[in-house]
This record gives C-alpha cells, structure tokens and sequence, in this order.
C-alpha cells in the first residue's frame, strides 16, 4: 500500500455551482458562486472561470459582499470558518474561525465590523435547530483570527439562505420559518411574530420558502409553497399588519429578490419562468419563459444592471435587465441517475452522458466546462411535478464518432411503453450531431444495451432488449434492421463487440452466446452457473482471445474463445468492469462492505497490476477510461496503467473523480497558475500594445501622487507606451477603424477601472480629493487620438 | 432562453405497394374520360397514323375520336346488326370490320359508305384484320371458317375450315404477308401460311381462346382464354413458354406497351394486369368499374382506353410534366416577387455596421396554442385540420402531446353535442388504425370517462358510440383471427424447420399492440 501512496483519488471538476446565490461585484463584471470547496469567480462577459478561491476544507456555504470594501468578499463554509478574499487577485486576505458550521451569511451596511451567520443551535453537528448569530470580526492584522464575540439575534431560524433578509438599512432582519414569520428590530431589539394558517384544504401549502425585504421601504415580500408571493406591510404593530398576495407561480416560489432601487421584485420557481413584478403596480408582470431549469437563486448586481438566475441544472444564466440572456454559465449536470453510461466522444474527446433532462451533454474534462448539450428528445419540456418525461437512457458512439445512437424512452402510467432508437450523424459543418434517422418502437420492451460493432468495414449497431431479442442494424443506402436474433427466449443483458469486430457476445441470463456478424451464426456458448450474467467484455490487442465475464453470483470468469473453455474465474463481487480502449489493461470496481475496491490487471496476467480498497463509499456504477492527449512517461509500475489514458468514475453521491499521479498533478498546478495571471485580463490588441507598459506607467504615477511637483513636470509625450504606438510604422499597427472604436472603449473603462486603484485606507487620499489624477491620465489618450487621426488619414497607409 | 419547440409531427411509413420505377410510370395518368356508347365496347384500334386517332367498335356502329376529343370526329353506321372488330390498315386509310350478320365491310376513312363488301360467311364475323401487305383481309367467323380475301377484286382467296369452333381471335404477321394466327373457342391456336394448303402449327391453350397477340419480333406469341394468359415461342415450334393466371376472371383482351417491356392483360374481373416481360411479375394493376371486354393502348403509352360491358368507354391520358409542375405550384399561395427581393441585392460597404435580426420561426396555429396553455382550443384547431384535409397525423400528433403534458383528458372535457360528435366522428374513423391506435386508445377511454354521465342524452352521440363499439368489437374479432392464423403458421415453420440451435425469425407480430390496447374499451362500451 505504501507503494501506491502516489497515485491519488481526486475530485475532477464537476462541482456544484448553483449551492448558493451567486454574488455579483459592484462594477459588475465578475460573478462569484461556492462551488464545492472552492469559490470561484467567472467574468460575466465571457463567461469563463477567472479565480478559484481556495482555502475552506469543507463545503462552502455562502459568499457575501464586504460592504465596506468592494472588492472583497466574505464566505462561509461547513469547516466553521469564515474567510476573507480579495477577488480580483484570488488572495486570501484574513481567516475568522469561528468554531461551528456555518450554514449562510448575511451582511449588511449599517452594521460594521459585524456579519451574520447561521450555526445550530446546539454544539453538536446533529442538532435540527439553527440561530442567527451576529459575529463581531475582531480588528486585528493577524492572518488568522479566533473570532469569539457572537451574539444571538434570532432562535429557531431555517438553515437556507434565503429565508431570512434585512430590511431598509438594516434597521430589521426578517426571518421565515415553516408557518411562520419573525421580524426583529436591532433598535428596539424587540421580535414580533406573525403566523399564517397551515392553509384549508391541503396541509401545509401557506409554509414560506423565502423572504426578501424591500431597500427602500418598510415591506417584506415572502413565498410560500403553494406559488403565491405575499406583501407584508405595518409589521412593526402586533396587530394592524396587513399583506397583500399575487399569485402567478404554479409551484412552490423558490426565490424571491428585490432590484436595489426597490421597483421591481423578482420570483422564480419551478416553472423556469423569471417573472418580473412591477413594485406598488403588481398586476404588471414582465417574463422571461424557458430558461431551461427550475429556478433556485436569483442574485441582482448593486447596480441593477444584471441579473443572474442559478438553475437546478448547475446552470447560472446573466441576463441583462430582463430582457437578454447575455451569457450562461453551465456546470456539469448531475441528473438524477446517469442512465446513459460514461461516454468519451471519440472527435471531442469529451465526457458524454446524460444531461438536462432530454439532453446529452458533452464535457470537456481538460478544461472542466461544458462544451455543449445535445436536443436528443426535441419536445418542449413541461416543467411540471409528476409528469412522465422521455428519458435518454442509452448512447452509444461508434470508433470514428462519426454517428451517434441515441434511444429514448417514457413509461406512462396504464400505457405501454414508448422507445425511439435514434441515429445522429456528424455534420462536419456545423460539428455537432443532426438526427439522420428515428426508429419508433424498435423493441417491444426495454433496451438493455447498446453497442456499435467497431469493425471499420461496416457501420453497425447492436441493440438488446428485455423482449429476448437482439437487433443489428445495418448503415446501407440508409438504416435498416439487418438481423433478429434470439436465445431460447432468454432475456439479454448485455453485449460486447471484440475488438476487431469479428465476433459479438450476448449474454442471455447465464449463457453467453458468441456470435459471427457477417453470417449471423451461433458460434458457441459459454456458461458459468451459477448467476446471470451481467457484465461482458473482451481483452484488447495482445489480449483480444479473451473474453471476460461478471455474474450476479460474484463471480469472474476470463474465457479463452480459441479454445473455448475457462482460462480462470475468482469469487468477487464485480460491480462495473471497464476495458482501456489503448492497451490491454481492464478496470474492475467491486463493493465489499459498503465501500468500493478497484483491481487494474490484465486477462492473460495472474497478478493485477493495481489495486486499491476502499476508494471509495458505495457501489461505483459508472467509470470510464479517457484517452490522454500525450503518453506520461511514468516508469513506476504501479503507475504504468495510467500513462495512455485517465480513468473517471463516478461516486454514488454523483461526484467525479480520476486518479492523478504526483508528476501530474505538479504539471496541472504550474499551468494553472500560469492560465490565472492571463485570464484576469482581458486580451485585446490594445492590451498588447499598451499592457506591458501600464504596470510600469501606474507606478510611476504612484510615485507622482506622493511627489506632486513632479507630476507637473512629466509630459504626455514622455509615456513608453504611447512612444512605442507613434513610432511604430503604420502597417504594422492593425487597421485605424479596428483601433479607434476599442480606443474610446478603453477609454471608459480606464476612467472606471482607475477607481479602484486608490484603496479607501491609502493615506494619499486627501491629496486626490483635492486634484483628481484623472484629468491628466484621461488627456494623454485623447492626445494620441488625435494624432491616430492625422496618421490614419494621411494618403500612404489608405 | 431556448425558443419553443414545436410539436413534432412524425412521418408514418405508407402501408400498402412499394413505390417502383413501374408504380410511378403507370400512376402519371390523369383522371379518365368517360364516354357512354350504345353498347358493350367489344374492340379497340389506334390508328398508326400520326393523330392517332381510335376506332371504337360497340353495338351497330363504328366511332371515330380523335386524340383529345371526347365526341367522335367520324362514325360508321351502315351495319345491319352488331359490329365486330374494327381495324385500321396499316397506312391508316382504310377501316375493315366484320359484323354479325356474316358480311365484312371495308371503308375508307374519310368516306361514309362502304368500299368493299365481302360476303362468303355463314355466320357472324368476328376477326378481320389486314395482311402486311395491304391488299388481303383476314376474316375468322362463328362458321369455324377462316378466310383471305383479295381487297381489288373483293374476292375470296382461301377458306381454311379446320377449327372445330366459333373463331373469335386473330391476327396477322407484320413481317410477312402470308403467315396469321388464329385462335378459337375449341381451345386451339393455328398458325396458317397463305401458301400452304394447311394449317403449320398447332397450340393447345385448353380454354377457349379470346385473343391473341404477336410480339413485334414475332417470335413469342401471347393468347389468353379462361383465366390463363400464356406465352408460347414460335421459333421453338409453338412451345409453351409461361402461363400465367392473375386474373379470377376470363381474360378478354390483351396488349403491348409501347416499347415492348410491358404486357397487359384486362379481364372480365375489372382489373387491368401489366407484367414485366423479362420474368412476368405483376408490377402494376389498374381497376375499373366493370368488367373489361377491349383494351389498347396508344403509339408511346400517351392514352390507355379501355371499352366495358356497359357501354362505357374510359380513355385515361398521360400527365405532360409542364400540367405536373402546375398543379404543384398551385396548391401555394405566394407572397409577391418583391417581398423576396427586398434588400437582397443590397451589397454592404466596408465600414457598415452589421446589425443581425433574430429569425422569426414560424409556428403553427395548434403550436401557438400550445405555447399559451390553450390546450381545449388547440385541440379544436388540430380537429379542424383532419376535416379539411382529412389527414389525420398533425391530430394525433397533437393529441399525442397533450397526454404528454397531462392535459389530454382536460382538453376532452367540457364539450358539448356537436363538438363531442366531431370528436367522437374522428376516432370511428381512426382508432383501428394501428398506426394511431395506442395514442386514440386512451383519448378513447378519456372520453367514456368523462362523458358516461351524459350516455342517454343526445342521439347522435349515442349512435355515435353504438358504432364505435361495433367497429371495435369487429376489430378485436379480426385480431384474434390473425392471432390464430400466425399460431397455425408458426406451427407449419416450426415443423418445416430442421432440429438446429437457429435463432428465431424475429418479432413479426403485426398489430400486436394494437390487440393488446383494443381490449379496454370493449367492456366499458358495455357498461355504458
């Protein structure tokens, strides 16, 4: 075991993004959301992945804005700590521990120095009872601080961040609990409770499922679980409160928010609608309909510009005032079971398996970011609790990629079945897959399996079913059922083509039958009773003579199929048996005692090559070799198997892992470091042009700021950068017109960007106030500008 | 913010014929003309001159049409009793024809009055027709007689007198003057030479002969009689080559397709038969409202008319492909030629800003519906659209969707009389059809549900359902025969099968699904 402590079982991507309401920044290009353990922070404009804040050790469970510093955040985690980021720059600014699990945190910015953060209420983990608690940060410069100062604002509150809100500068928090809603006000410290009925007909339908308070005035707007959004007003008398109720939402209402000038309210739920209600003129509703999943979250950026909705499908969409989808963020989506198994599409090299529901979605495991989801049912989904859906239960690709089968099925209750086996060719002009043929009803009862024959002669595809049937299906002038075939009525389960594509194996129950797809004869038989069998796979290259089995009796059994007979068999319970495509290595997953053993070894080989127990809890039900891009070059043996593909499984609790060598894992870590310090910002040829010089120009200037009559001094002319853009000859610049629209751009964001530069505590700040550097920094381009102008317009360069 | 998808209308397989190149041939012809003429039309004949105008022989006359017309443009009447086959000479000038009472009259075609009169037979004439070289008539009678006479002269030539019953087929070599067949009800074909005292070959057909037929190479004949058609080789001394028995009838008539590719056969039984004549298949059929006595077909297949024992005379001309153009540009409405071009010649400058409009997907009406939630009145819409065009998919389809959304029995609910009638009307037309079935089967049982309390009120809605009970009772009946019927089979393969581990041959159940889901509505019907 020592000799294997090298190779590791890691988390690969995958995580979770929609946890937790993403945080948008002030200036509202970038967006911040927990994901895992980490929090990662994507630009909104391009989508991609900027920052990975690392540094909680357990789930994170909340981000929220430092008020007091905009470009920090705050966020909490299950480990019990609540740590403070510089997002910009991905550091970790300070660490408060404060001792228990923190469920969700609140700030607000009448209240310095202090945020509010949900723990259970008593000590232990286990406890179902959960308190507001006010943590007074302690001022200290120390990296790690014991913050110890908590006080108790509200009992008995729900755990989920959205059930609690503050109200109009922060002078109340309000908080929902089952039937019930608890206001409390700091200055007369003093709750008042306010019940509803559990409703008349259907139990508790009237319970809240959020709350949110309105910034401006004295109103709290609450969902509730039968769709209706409720407007509660006078709440600081006991008696005389009144509410009003709009009613849109079929479903619970999962999310509620309110625009920071307070004129729009925002719900979600269920539905995938985002609805916009008009404040004070609520019969005025705005939507936005399909936006693909049930909404969870909806977060506004402090200047309303953007609105970002998270979906149950790891989905985050930024919309641009209601109006426009700008731009989505997509995880990858853990449905509810992967009944499409782990895929590795041969041309993309992605990750292919089920997606949102009627989708397959295809994930690039390089670059951890979905590459695009694939309509395979084509019907518009209803997003309605209770409703049999089609389901894509099976996929399969052949050697080159070239086609795609897909098979879909939907049970009704009362009616039979509905199956379409489906056939997707690639279209190499638009890369991605178009449906060339559908097959209704290809089988009478279920598919069980699904396998292309990767012999390059042919295109063929194999499907079994549950009728005691199997199909092959020929590619001709079109598709078309080539041959039916049986055993004895026995029910199929699986099927495996060899490696050439010269034989086929089905496994009937107990009896696999061996098959020759250009005659369509029955080879042989082969059989191990007891137990059905239930995995079949055949050995590659120097071992493609054997074929190997799993039965439901534990059991494994390698057949030699030049003989015919049993090379070996051995008592284990195998629970996924996997082949490397690019060399001889076969991967089995079995489940011993709640926990899951990996063997690597090869069939013609007694000993394996690999093992290791209790990878993890549960049984592994998916995995998958993916081929690497370069051969490792690891000369240890126990890591051999590793070096032409990775092996990806997936855990019972829908996480995906892979195993890393040490050497690897170096590699990925410089590369990512490297990929940060680029992506920050954002590459124009502008930003080549001028980018190297600015580092050096903003010191300068800040050597300026101290000394300001030097700053008098320097002149505009006198910059390296704008030096460099006037001497340089003109065709080697890219073209005026290119230039000049991303100039002025430029120009606007400079002027907005520049603020940050100056942080609040930077004792300079007097000086600016006084004479803002601005002026001088916004002249020197406009001078270039012009003196672009007069070059571009002079006849030589047009 | 996906855009809506729409309902998907699936293509369903047509039942019935595969389409061959054969198939579409014969089915580019338009509509038939009808015209009624005084009696039975026993014999048709083109002209081989370039109108190509038909003589048409039925009861006491001969009728003259033209290509298109559809009044005769020439009629020959100076016949005492019933006409018989009326013939064109081979230059298209002269028109001979026999006639019941035993005299054979030849006419010139512009003329009225008969040219030549040639009397010598006993008995009614039936065959006549013109040697190849244009100057001797054949005649074959109800007298048993067979005989050539000398057109110039109008003289007798010779008698051949060795059939043994009414000689009512022939005709004549078109390579050579003297050789013609004749073919007669004593069940013989005979082949005479002009030069020869005697008949040279004899055929058995073993059925009365009702008409004979020379390839263009005059190698293979063609005679049909009874239900057979049969083709013998002359060149191998008339040996039986085929026989063929398509029809259930007596076949009358026979004929060539311009080319020499095709045979037809048309028959007492109302069915034209065309075979492919390098390995006889039937590879095209034609029905017609009564039984067959005369058939032909124009030079280049540009008409097949056909003469009925009613009187009736059917001309069916081909499609021109410019007509076939027309009618598929019509069924469209299209917007101006200005819509189209407007803006498309527009060339953009260099600096011009690009400003891309989002495509406007066209939805249709039941899907516009459907995206609002209307599902009662998409449903109207989809029914709407199965009454006027009587294509029953995009409702189905639209059906099919509502179940899928769990709104299907909403939908159904809450109409009255006559829209439940029209409901109703729609699944009595296609319940049994296997291909809608499983989707009607349980909008059927939706609406027993839903409308049992209202059984008794309305009288065209109870007639309605006695029907609807009927025809699924019929149907469940025909599915338990089908079901023995493949049992009886699968026991015949079975045995016929050597002992070996063969996989088995598929799944052929048809309808299988369709008997299963049939079985429901059946005892509902009647409890309500």
């Amino acid at each position: 075991m020592v000799a294997h402590a090298e190779i590791r079982v890691v988390h690969r991507g995958g995580s979770k993004i929609n946890f937790r309401e993403p945080v948008i920044t002030n200036d509202s290009r970038f967006l911040l959301c927990a994901s895992g353990e980490s929090v990662k922070v994507y630009s909104s404009s391009s989508e991609e992945c900027v920052h990975d804040l690392q540094g909680h050790t357990d789930l994170v469970s909340g981000i929220a804005r430092n008020p007091s510093n905009h470009l920090q955040v705050y966020s909490c985690s299950a480990d019990g700590t609540v740590r403070l980021w510089d997002f910009t720059d991905g550091i970790l600014i300070k660490t408060f521990i404060i001792g228990y699990p923190i469920y969700s945190i609140y700030v607000s910015e009448k209240h310095g120095g202090v945020v509010f953060v949900v723990v259970p209420m008593a000590n232990d983990k286990s406890s179902e009872l959960f308190q507001l608690v006010a943590v007074h940060l302690p001022r200290s410069g120390d990296q790690e601080v014991e913050a110890r100062e908590l006080s108790a604002v509200l009992c008995d509150v729900s755990p989920s961040p959205g059930a609690a809100s503050f109200g109009r500068e922060g002078e109340y928090v309000a908080a929902a609990k089952g039937l019930q809603l608890e206001v409390f006000f700091f200055k007369k410290q003093k709750p008042y409770r306010f019940f509803l009925k559990p409703g008349i007909k259907k139990g508790s339908k009237n319970a809240f499922t959020c709350v949110s308070c309105h910034p401006k005035e004295d109103c709290i707007a609450t969902g509730h679980a039968d769709g209706k959004i409720r407007l509660w007003r006078n709440f600081n008398q006991k008696k005389e409160y009144t509410y009003s109720t709009l009613h849109w939402h079929h479903g619970a209402v999962n999310t509620l928010q309110f625009t920071p000038e307070g004129t729009n309210l925002l719900s979600g739920g269920i539905e995938s609608v985002l609805v916009q209600w008009r404040y004070t003129q609520e019969n005025q509703k705005d939507f936005l309909p399909r936006l693909g999943a049930a909404i969870t979250h909806i977060a506004v950026s402090p200047d309303g510009s953007l609105f970002c909705t998270s979906h149950s499908d790891n989905k985050i969409t930024i919309i641009q005032s209601c109006v426009k989808v700008s731009a989505i963020i997509q995880g990858l989506v853990k449905s509810e079971g992967v009944r499409t198994d782990l895929m590795i599409d041969p041309r993309s090299k992605a990750l292919v398996l089920n997606g949102k529901p009627g989708h397959l979605q295809f994930y690039s495991l390089h670059r951890d970011k979905q590459l695009y989801n694939l309509d395979i049912v084509q019907q518009e989904y209803i997003n309605e609790e209770g409703l049999d859906q089609f389901e894509v239960v099976k996929a399969a690709f052949d050697a080159h990629g070239d086609w795609l089968a897909t098979v879909e099925e939907r049970r009704q209750k009362g009616s039979e079945l509905e199956i379409n086996l489906k056939l997707w060719a690639y279209d190499e002009q638009t890369q991605s897959f178009v449906l060339n043929t559908t097959v209704t009803a290809p089988h009478e009862d279920q598919i069980t399996a699904m396998c292309f024959s990767p012999s390059p002669e042919t295109t063929m595809l194999v499907t079994i079913s549950f009728d005691g049937h199997f199909k092959a299906w020929l590619l001709g002038a079109s598709w078309s059922c080539d041959f039916v075939g049986g055993y004895h009525l026995l029910k199929p389960g699986c099927c495996c083509f060899s490696a050439d594509g010269s034989l086929l194996a089905v496994g009937f129950q107990e009896v696999v039958t061996v098959w020759s797809p250009s005659s369509w004869e029955l080879l042989t038989t082969l059989s191990q009773p007891p137990g059905a069998i239930r995995d079949l796979c055949f050995g590659r290259l120097s071992c493609s003579k054997y074929l190997l089995g799993t039965s439901t009796k534990n059991q494994l059994c390698c057949w030699n199929i030049l003989t015919c007979s049993l090379e070996w068999s051995t008592p284990m319970d195998v629970s996924l048996l996997q082949a490397d495509p690019l060399s001889e290595n076969i991967a089995a997953f079995c489940s011993q005692s709640g926990c899951s053993d990996l063997f690597v070894f090869k069939p013609g080989e007694p000993r394996p090559l690999y093992s290791q127990r209790a990878l993890c809890t549960g049984k592994v039900q998916h995995a998958i070799f993916a081929p690497r891009d370069q051969m490792l070059e690891s000369c240890e043996e126990h890591a051999q198997w590793l070096n032409r593909s990775q092996l990806y499984f997936l855990t019972q609790h829908m996480d995906l892992m892979t195993f890393s060598t040490k050497t690897e894992e170096d590699r990925l870590l410089a590369s990512s470091k490297r990929l940060m310090v680029d992506n920050s910002v954002a590459v124009t040829p502008f930003y080549l042009l001028l980018g190297k010089h600015r580092l050096q120009q903003q010191q300068q200037q800040q050597e300026a700021l101290t000394n300001p009559m030097a700053e008098r001094i320097q002149l505009p002319q006198g910059s390296i950068a704008i030096k460099e853009l006037l001497y340089t000859p003109a065709h080697v610049l890219p073209s005026a017109s290119f230039l000049c629209s991303m100039f002025v751009r430029s120009l606007l964001i400079s002027s907005s960007s520049a603020r940050p530069e100056f942080n609040p505590e930077h004792p300079v700040q007097e000086l600016e106030l006084c004479r803002p550097p601005h002026t001088g920094r916004v002249r020197i381009p406009i001078l270039v500008y012009y003196r672009l102008h007069t070059i571009y317009s002079s006849p030589h360069t047009i | 913010m996906a855009s809506f998808k729409p309902t998907k209308i699936p293509i369903y397989p047509k039942l019935g014929e595969k389409v061959t190149p054969d198939t579409l041939y014969w089915k580019n012809y338009k509509a038939p003309v009808q015209i009624k003429e005084f009696g039975a039309v026993t014999s048709i004949d083109f002209s081989p001159l370039a109108p190509h105008n038909y003589a048409v022989t039925a009861s006491t006359r001969i009728h003259i049409y033209g290509p298109f017309s559809q009044e005769p443009v020439k009629t020959f009447t100076r016949f005492k009793d019933t006409a018989y086959s009326g013939k064109f000479r081979s230059d298209g000038q002269l028109l001979v024809a026999g006639c019941e009472d035993s005299v054979v009259r030849l006419f010139d075609v512009s003329g009225k009055v008969a040219l030549r009169v040639f009397k010598g037979h006993t008995k009614g004439v039936h065959v006549t027709d013109f040697t190849s070289d244009c100057y001797h008539i054949l005649t074959g009678s109800d007298d048993y007689t067979c005989r050539l006479w000398d057109i110039p002269n109008s003289t007798e030539l010779t008698s051949y007198k060795e059939h043994t019953d009414y000689i009512r087929c022939g005709t004549t070599s078109k390579l050579n003057r003297d050789i013609f067949i004749t073919g007669s009800y004593d069940h013989t074909l005979r082949v005479f030479d002009a030069r020869v005292e005697k008949s040279v070959m004899t055929m058995d057909h073993s059925q009365p002969v009702e008409s004979v037929l020379l390839y263009p190479s005059e190698g293979l004949l063609v005679s049909s009689g009874g239900r057979y058609v049969k083709v013998w080789d002359l060149l191998k001394g008339g040996q039986p080559l085929v026989s063929l028995k398509n029809h259930h009838k007596t076949v009358t008539c026979l004929g060539l397709s311009s080319n020499g590719q095709r045979l037809l056969s048309a028959s007492l039984d109302r069915h034209v038969k065309i075979y492919n004549t390098t390995n006889y298949k039937v590879v095209h059929n034609f029905d017609y409202a009564a039984s067959i006595l005369s058939l032909a077909l124009a030079p280049d297949d540009e008409s097949i008319v056909v003469g009925m024992t009613n009187g009736v005379l059917s001309i069916k001309h081909r499609k021109s492909p410019e007509e076939k153009q027309e009618v598929a540009g019509k069924q469209r409405v299209r917007p101006v030629y200005r819509v189209f071009v407007k803006g498309r010649n527009y060339v953009p400058k260099k600096d011009d800003f690009f400003v891309s409009k989002p495509v406007k997907s066209h939805l249709a009406k039941y899907d516009k519906q459907l995206k609002r939630f209307n599902i009662s009145k998409a449903l109207d819409t989809a029914l709407e659209l199965w009454r006027k065009n009587r294509k029953p998919d995009i409702t189905v389809a639209v059906m099919k969707e509502l179940d899928r959304r769990g709104t299907l029995k909403n939908a159904l609910a809450g109409r009255d009389e006559q829209n439940l009638s029209q409901l109703l009307n729609f699944l009595i037309g296609n319940v049994v059809d296997p291909r809608f079935t499983p989707v009607l089967v349980t909008a059927t049982e939706m609406i027993l549900d839903i409308y049992q309390a209202v059984v008794g009120q309305s009288s065209v809605v109870d007639r309605q359902l006695v029907r609807l009970q009927e025809l699924v009772e019929r149907e469940i009946d025909y599915q338990q025969d089908l079901l023995e019927v493949l049992g009886m089979l699968d026991t015949l393969f079975a045995t016929s099968l050597p002992r070996k581990e063969v996989p088995c041959p598929g799944s052929s159940r048809p309808n299988g699904l369709a008997e299963g889901g049939l079985g429901a509505p059946g005892p509902q019907l009647q409890a309500a």
